[in-house]
């Protein structure tokens, strides 16, 4: 027992204070050893070598999300910043110096993605605010009115959809309703992807004509 | 997909689709090609217009000499800079680099206005000859800045304003410091506005569209 009242489990051991400078040393050591381990990847991998390349994107995910979660980035935008900053990577590969450090310049590259999300996601809040500005300015009627409405208006659409001609009903079917890519589309219709987008962009054209008057 | 499986589908495109690169080369050695290139021009200049001349005003007025090393050191310097802050990880610090050179340019400048006697072989520059050194800052440094813009854009300037108002200062330096070699006006303070209203269109400019520029990555 010691004059302030706590036990001294294990005389042998060094001071707190110096246990914590010898685990943070300790930390410190790993992690520059890891960086030297990521920089040696990344000289490699711009000589060519692709199992060290690879090694070492799979190793940058991590950093990178700690980096734009520091930023400020939400849990669900991290992915992005991810992905985004690994094709950054393979863009700009011959930018990295490997006599410094891998880590600091994947860092800056990850910070300026980071940021980057964070700005298309405040504009795009801006315009769901705008959205939510609309809402309240023109609330539902009672559900019963607004169910039928909906009902009416998929109807007057069912109907705009099978008056358009065949090219064009069939791109917005397949794009349009059931959602799937150009590529498989195509594979389905055996038209091209030009084709199929052309007649989409006619057919949404025609649509808006029937159901709002437009031109 | 999820996230983890989606990373690792792109890992291995990018994977397959991985070539050797060659090495940027350090940001120093960048700097001196851009400064050759300045060189060329320096030479030329004065193949025509002689040294004489230049050496001359720079004994009569020790201030004119000390606001052209100013100027040819705020080049260096911002150029510099400017590459170092295009390579991802180099710290933001190196965008003071030409700070003690161009206060050195424009102290010495300044000080020039304040001398009462005129160096020999010189005059004060009318307001049209002053318009003609403009011309010369803006139009010399157009061709610099779009090399320097040029040379940068294979680097990473994730700072693209900041880098783009470096390429304006070090362009508009280096084209102040090619119109001393031929520049037969001594100090004054018309002269030293239009050179400062000159560097600052140049910086402005490259702030505006150099910026754009190199914000492709």
């Amino acid at each position: 027992m010691t004059a302030d009242g706590s036990v001294v489990l294990d005389g042998g051991l060094p001071p707190r204070r110096d246990r914590r400078t010898a685990v943070s040393v300790e930390r410190a050591s790993a992690s520059e050893q890891a960086d030297r381990q990521r920089a040696a990847w990344m000289a490699a991998a711009q000589a060519g070598d692709r199992r060290a390349y690879e090694r070492v994107l799979a190793d940058s995910v991590a950093l990178v999300r700690a980096v734009a979660r520091r930023h400020g980035v939400s849990t669900d935008a991290l992915d992005d910043v991810v992905q985004e900053t690994l094709i950054t990577i393979h863009r700009v590969r011959h930018t990295y110096d490997p006599t410094r450090s891998y880590d600091a310049w994947l860092s800056a590259i990850a910070g300026r993605r980071a940021i980057d999300s964070l700005r298309s996601h405040g504009r795009h809040e801006r315009r769901e605010l705008h959205d939510e500005l609309a809402l309240e300015q023109h609330p539902d009627r009672d559900d019963a009115s607004a169910d039928a409405e909906r009902r009416q208006q998929a109807r007057r659409l069912r109907e705009a959809i099978a008056q358009l001609p065949p090219g064009q009903r069939e791109a917005v079917e397949q794009l349009g309703l059931r959602e799937q890519s150009l590529a498989e589309a195509s594979a389905q219709t055996g038209r091209n992807a030009g084709a199929l987008k052309v007649n989409l962009h006619r057919a949404l054209k025609a649509l808006r004509g029937r159901l709002h008057g437009e031109p | 997909m999820s996230d983890t499986r989606r990373h690792e589908t792109l890992i291995d495109a990018l994977g397959a689709e991985l070539v050797p690169v060659r090495r940027l080369r350090p940001p120093w050695l960048r700097m001196l090609g851009w400064l050759a290139l300045v060189a060329v021009v320096a030479v030329l200049l004065f193949a025509h217009f002689g040294d004489a001349p230049m050496l001359r005003r720079w004994t009569g007025a020790p201030d004119l000499a000390w606001a052209a090393i100013g100027a040819v050191l705020t080049a260096i310097a911002a150029a510099w800079a400017a590459f170092t802050l295009a390579v991802p990880g180099r710290s933001r610090a190196w965008a003071w680099l030409p700070l003690p050179p161009a206060l050195l340019w424009i102290a010495a400048s300044g000080l020039g206005c304040l001398r009462t006697w005129l160096v020999p072989d010189t005059s004060i520059a009318t307001l049209h000859q002053s318009a003609d050194c403009l011309v010369f800052i803006i139009g010399f440094s157009i061709p610099l800045s779009g090399v320097l813009v040029w040379l940068l854009r294979r680097a990473c300037p994730l700072r693209p304003v900041l880098t783009a108002v470096l390429v304006g200062l070090a362009s508009a330096a280096a084209s102040a410091s090619l119109l001393e070699i031929c520049h037969p006006y001594d100090a004054a303070a018309t002269d030293l506005l239009t050179h400062a209203l000159a560097v600052l269109i140049v910086v402005g400019a490259n702030a505006a569209m150099g910026g754009r520029l190199l914000s492709r990555h």
